[in-house]
């Protein structure tokens, strides 16, 4: 949410209305939590070093005044080695344009992590202006068995205000909200080095030895403000180190990625079935209530088709955000993170992508989303680009129309070939992603073996009502960015594919269908009509702008085996895959109703003029890896485009990944014919 | 022996660290200075990478990455 959006009336808006909080702390340390506490805006936060590289604002009333509080990426220190850090220095001192400099710098602390934290506190007292330090992880520090004299530790940094903030339950906020005040009314300029320790040292000697300074200044303080009783571990610390040994740790991250799969899967059905039956029922509604003709067609094939076809995935993008926001909110994410790095390693990534890169296998949209949580910028674009190789749930029905109507079902033991296929198209995707990754790390995207530092944070319970918030944030954002792009493009698809009307097809069905209500009654005629209706249908279909089109481009896909029908059907689907499926089903004149058997038995009836199958295994086989490596998502290249921040690497993807499909469908195609012949 | 070395329980002091690698400043300001005191948590499948505590924190490092870390068992 914007500045603006916070509507403040005129007389009640005073001086300190204008001032600004920035919140700062090392990745992990409960910063978002407190900001959103503090200002109950709903804020993407995530168990990882260096989520936040977006700016985020909120507002907090204090005092009756209106604050403006600006949410820094966690960071270790403020030397300008990452852009997180260029950005949280620039706001810091007031340098970037259209954040206001910040009256007051709040400090957020884990207090178990004191020896890190305290070098970016150093840091934060040399800015020079008012600072104020919240502590969390108290709790954590309670299982450690740590004890910790605040009062000295705080005295020896200088004159800085402090308090205890528990982030969960809320507690310390409201004395967190007394301290901001008493801070923001100080309004002058602060030498915080009065009566701390001297920071500067010996600035010539270079970064190096300013570094080590530092360090051995915190060692200083900490040396008799902090006691760790050397008692025995407390038994859920115990539990956690035991569950971090590999081989434990590797069958629980096998345990909740078999389910999480298994989750998408098959909680996603009911609800899926409940949208689908729901957009029938409006269909059929429609077609009862309205004439048949251009308006009702619009509605069913267009506009609820269209939003239909979005609506249809939100289950598994829900169930899927769910656990992997649960993953991010325990600190599970990270230790997937640590388990699996050296086989990500091996793709020239490192263990941050996996967990996106899993993600795509439901859908490539949010598992793209997820990326962010990637801090190498060069390996989140590969990751990127990578993702959409993975077998999403979209290819799922087109894999089973084209394998059940076309893979013979026979048995190897206990293997079913029509198994082995399904499988072998995943591992397909698979491995056509680990090798853009590679083949990009190699070339373009270039650079050093990204070094694999990660804070690895401390397991906790995740806040429910964040966990929900999170959840309806990225349904939203799926539902508004993807939803739109979907939606026109299906609207753009029945406009091609209803016009030109030819009224000559339409008198001709006239015809037949009052000829079948002469002769036939009942069932019997209403199938007549259904049939009839199909057929016309498709004629029509053949000479509108996307049957012309499909006839336009036929030479182009002839080399791979497709007709004019199926090069239509592939057009279409080039913004959402499945669409294929539907258009197909118009095409071969089986009526988009109809089940998925029947279009099966059509296509393999299908024909070219002389007479020689259309669909022979070959083709079929083809048409299989073009649907595994093409890229047919008019949704992922918008997210694609939002979160690289330029047409170059969706447009790079579309054409590489297309590219690629026919180039793996026309490899098939002939050495399937040369085996066969 | 160098900090990709270090075995469960162990723990260490860092004595010197290989400068000419330039990830090594954004290891310093994590902590791993001179001086500091390092611990041994825990390897991931195949012994790398591996999680070491520092007063408290923990952190992951690759095996090429802890190799260039100069150590003493304490």
């Amino acid at each position: 949410m914007s500045n603006k959006d916070v509507k403040v009336p005129i007389e009640k808006v005073t001086i300190s209305s204008k001032k600004t909080v920035a919140i700062i702390g090392n990745p992990n340390s409960g910063k978002s939590t407190i900001f959103n506490r503090l200002t109950g805006l709903k804020q993407y936060t995530a168990n990882y070093s260096g989520v936040t590289v977006e700016k985020h604002f909120g507002k907090v009333l204090l005092n009756k005044n209106l604050i403006n509080i600006v949410d820094l990426p966690g960071t270790y220190s403020l030397y300008p080695y990452s852009e997180d850090e260029k950005i949280s220095v620039d706001v810091l001192k007031g340098n970037m344009e259209g954040t206001p400099s910040p009256d007051v710098i709040l400090a957020v602390v884990d207090i178990t992590k004191l020896y890190q934290s305290l070098f970016l506190i150093q840091q934060l007292i040399e800015i020079g202006k008012p600072l104020l330090i919240a502590f969390s992880m108290v709790d954590t520090a309670a299982n450690k068995n740590l004890h910790i004299d605040l009062k000295k530790l705080v005295d020896k940094l200088g004159n800085i205000s402090f308090c205890k903030v528990n982030g969960t339950t809320g507690e310390g906020i409201s004395k967190l909200k007394k301290l901001l005040i008493e801070n923001l009314d100080k309004n002058t300029i602060v030498d915080n080095n009065e009566n701390g320790v001297n920071i500067y040292e010996n600035k010539s000697n270079g970064l190096v030895s300013e570094i080590r300074n530092r360090y051995k200044n915190i060692k200083l303080i900490l040396s008799d403000t902090v006691k760790e009783d050397r008692g025995p571990k407390k038994l859920y610390m115990k539990l956690i180190s035991w569950i971090n040994q590999p081989i434990q740790a590797s069958i629980l991250f096998l345990t909740v990625m078999a389910t999480i799969f298994q989750a998408v899967f098959s909680w996603a059905n009911p609800l899926m079935d409940l949208i689908d039956n729901g957009a029938n029922f409006l269909i059929t509604q429609i077609e009862t209530y309205l004439p048949t003709g251009m308006l009702s067609s619009f509605l069913t094939d267009g506009i609820i088709a269209g939003v239909g076809s979005v609506i249809i995935f939100l289950p598994q993008i829900l169930i899927l955000s769910f656990f992997i926001i649960m993953m991010e909110d325990t600190g599970y994410l990270a230790r997937a993170a640590f388990l699996v790095d050296k086989v990500m390693k091996s793709a020239g990534l490192s263990g941050q992508s996996v967990i996106p890169m899993l993600s795509g296998f439901a859908c490539a949209v949010p598992a793209i989303m997820g990326t962010r949580i990637i801090p190498n910028e060069r390996d989140r674009i590969a990751t990127i680009l990578a993702i959409p190789f993975m077998t999403c749930s979209a290819r799922l029905p087109i894999y089973a129309l084209l394998i059940a109507a076309f893979v013979p079902n026979t048995q190897f033991g206990f293997l079913n070939l029509q198994g082995i296929v399904l499988f072998g198209l995943y591992l397909l995707g698979a491995f056509g992603g680990i090798f853009t990754a590679l083949l990009l790390k190699k070339t373009s995207l270039k650079g050093q073996d990204p070094t694999f530092i990660l804070s690895l944070p401390e397991f906790h319970l995740p806040n429910i009502q964040t966990v929900f918030i999170k959840m309806l944030d990225r349904a939203m954002i799926f539902m508004k960015r993807a939803g739109t792009v979907i939606f026109l493009v299906a609207v753009l698809i029945w406009l091609l594919a209803y016009f030109p009307r030819s009224e000559e097809i339409e008198s001709q069905r006239d015809l037949f269908i009052n000829e079948a209500e002469l002769y036939l009654e009942n069932e019997e005629l209403v199938s007549e009509i259904n049939r009839i209706e199909n057929e016309f249908s498709a004629q029509h279909l053949a000479q509108s702008y996307l049957g012309r089109s499909g006839q336009i481009i036929e030479p182009i896909f002839k080399p791979i085996g497709w007709d004019w029908k199926i090069s239509a059907a592939v057009i279409a689907g080039f913004p959402a895959r499945e669409v294929v499926i539907a258009v197909l089903g118009t095409i071969y004149a089986v009526g988009s109703e109809a089940d998925e058997a029947s279009l099966a038995i059509r296509l393999k009836s299908a024909t070219w003029p002389d007479n020689t199958p259309v669909f022979t295994l070959p083709m079929v086989l083809g048409m299989l890896v073009f649907y595994a490596w093409c890229m047919q998502c008019a949704a992922t290249l918008a997210i694609m485009k939002r979160e690289t921040n330029t047409w170059k690497w969706p447009l790079f993807s579309w054409a590489y990944m297309s590219i690629l499909g026919y180039v793996g469908a026309m490899a098939i195609y002939y050495a399937g014919n040369l085996i066969l012949s | 022996m160098t900090l990709a070395e270090l075995k469960k329980n162990q723990k260490a002091r860092i004595k010197k660290i290989n400068l000419e690698n330039p990830n090594m400043i954004r290891l310093m300001i994590l902590g791993l200075v001179e001086d500091a005191e390092i611990g041994f948590i825990s390897a991931s499948l195949g012994g790398d990478p591996i999680e070491f505590d520092l007063y408290g924190s923990a952190i992951s490092l690759r095996k090429s990455e802890a190799q260039e870390f100069q150590v003493e068992i304490i």
